[in-house]
């Protein structure tokens, strides 16, 4: 078990997940005591969101298909403290589990109504909230019959350039989780339940859509 | 109260969907005056260029400050030989340091990113006394100056091998 503040991102080699094998950086890391380079990092405020861009399912003619749900959460530091007016990036597949980007060529259909991606920015107490529709599981060649869980992919700012944080939601229940590579590549299983968002049914709303919540913490800012 | 940090997860090979914008590559417009590109190629430990990573860059202005009207940050997918490229200022010397420019690089196949520096050739004296570079050895510190370019300086980034740059735990 590993305890709070130690490193809770998965080693940048794991093989099972093969790709990290060319990929990983082969020198050992070396030590940066942050300089205001590391503690400092980009301001991006309403200039970088549109009205809308947090409902992935209203940015064409019509509705995409799937099971519709809201994402809500809030951005914080390890200290608690709320993340403000911070950008939110996400993206993801479609219903039936297909990207729109022209390298996917699983073979399963696109949906003209959705593009899979969003962006909205923290409010006051670091809270986020989209309607998308739920992904779909998709198959990929990292081994045989290898198929990756439901996920939402997020990226996210805070207030440092090494506060910057890339990560993926994954569903409850998920079956597929249990043989994913990148989602095990996170060793400590605690930390990896961080990745699993909660089914909120106070936050359905009712007759429409059901909720999820996934909360996202950020390291501490080291400065204060 | 003490949160635990929730932990990094790989960008994957469909980033360009949701990291990707019309602007990314411009930290400061084209036609500003004194810009320059800081570019490079992207390789793995086989010595393929890597076509589907995303290298982001995050300097001070000219002054040294970072912020201040400048927007200090860049984003730049690979293209299909793995090139990238940010149009922006050289950044002036911060506190004690060096001019330099954060480099994070992020891809399918690293399950966070990786972060180095870019350091510029014709600023031996300041390199010489920078505290960072000053940490690295020899080798290590000479993956982290770039070369001149004709259209300003160039960094290539190499995640393994023999050349391997050096990145930084952070």
């Amino acid at each position: 078990m590993t305890g709070v503040g130690s490193d809770p991102h998965p080693p940048l080699l794991y093989p099972d997940y093969r790709a990290t094998r060319a990929r990983a950086p082969s020198r050992p890391l070396a030590d940066l005591r942050p300089t205001l380079t590391e503690l400092t990092g980009p301001v991006l405020g309403e200039g970088r969101v549109s009205e809308g861009d947090n409902d992935l399912t209203a940015q064409h003619e019509g509705e995409p298909q799937g099971e519709r749900i809201i994402v809500h959460g809030r951005v914080r530091e390890s200290s608690g403290r709320a993340v403000p007016d911070t950008l939110v990036e996400v993206w993801q597949c479609n219903a039936a589990g297909r990207y729109r980007h022209a390298g996917d060529q699983h073979p399963a259909p696109l949906d003209p109504n959705f593009t899979g991606v969003g962006r909205c920015l923290t409010d006051a107490e670091g809270r986020f909230r989209f309607v998308t529709i739920k992904p779909g599981a998709y198959p990929w060649r990292n081994h045989p019959n290898a198929w990756r869980p439901a996920h939402i992919h997020f990226s996210l700012f805070g207030r440092a350039f090494t506060q910057r944080l890339v990560t993926q939601l994954y569903f409850p229940g998920d079956p597929l989780c249990p043989y994913d590579p990148i989602f095990n590549a996170v060793r400590d299983p605690a930390a990896r339940e961080l990745l699993v968002c909660r089914f909120d049914l106070e936050q359905a709303v009712p007759d429409w859509a059901l909720a999820y919540e996934f909360d996202i913490v950020l390291r501490e800012t080291p400065f204060e | 109260m003490t949160l635990q940090e929730t932990p990094s997860q790989t960008v994957g090979p469909y980033f360009a969907i949701g990291m990707t914008w019309d602007d990314g590559t411009f930290v400061v417009p084209e036609g500003t005056q004194g810009a320059l590109w800081l570019s490079g190629r992207v390789f793995d430990g086989e010595g393929a260029t890597i076509p589907d990573a995303i290298v982001e860059t995050w300097q001070a202005g000219p002054d040294g400050r970072f912020g201040e009207g400048f927007r200090g940050f860049g984003r730049s997918p690979t293209d299909e030989h793995g090139r990238w490229g940010v149009l922006t200022l050289k950044p002036g010397p911060v506190d004690d340091q060096a001019p330099h420019v954060d480099l994070a690089v992020y891809a399918r196949g690293l399950l966070r990113q990786v972060m180095t520096r870019l350091y510029f050739p014709d600023e031996e004296r300041r390199n010489a006394a920078d505290p960072v570079l000053s940490g690295l050895d020899a080798d290590a510190r000479a993956t982290l100056v770039a070369e001149r370019s004709p259209e300003g300086y160039t960094m290539d980034i190499h995640l393994q091998g023999p050349h391997a740059t050096a990145f930084f735990a952070f």
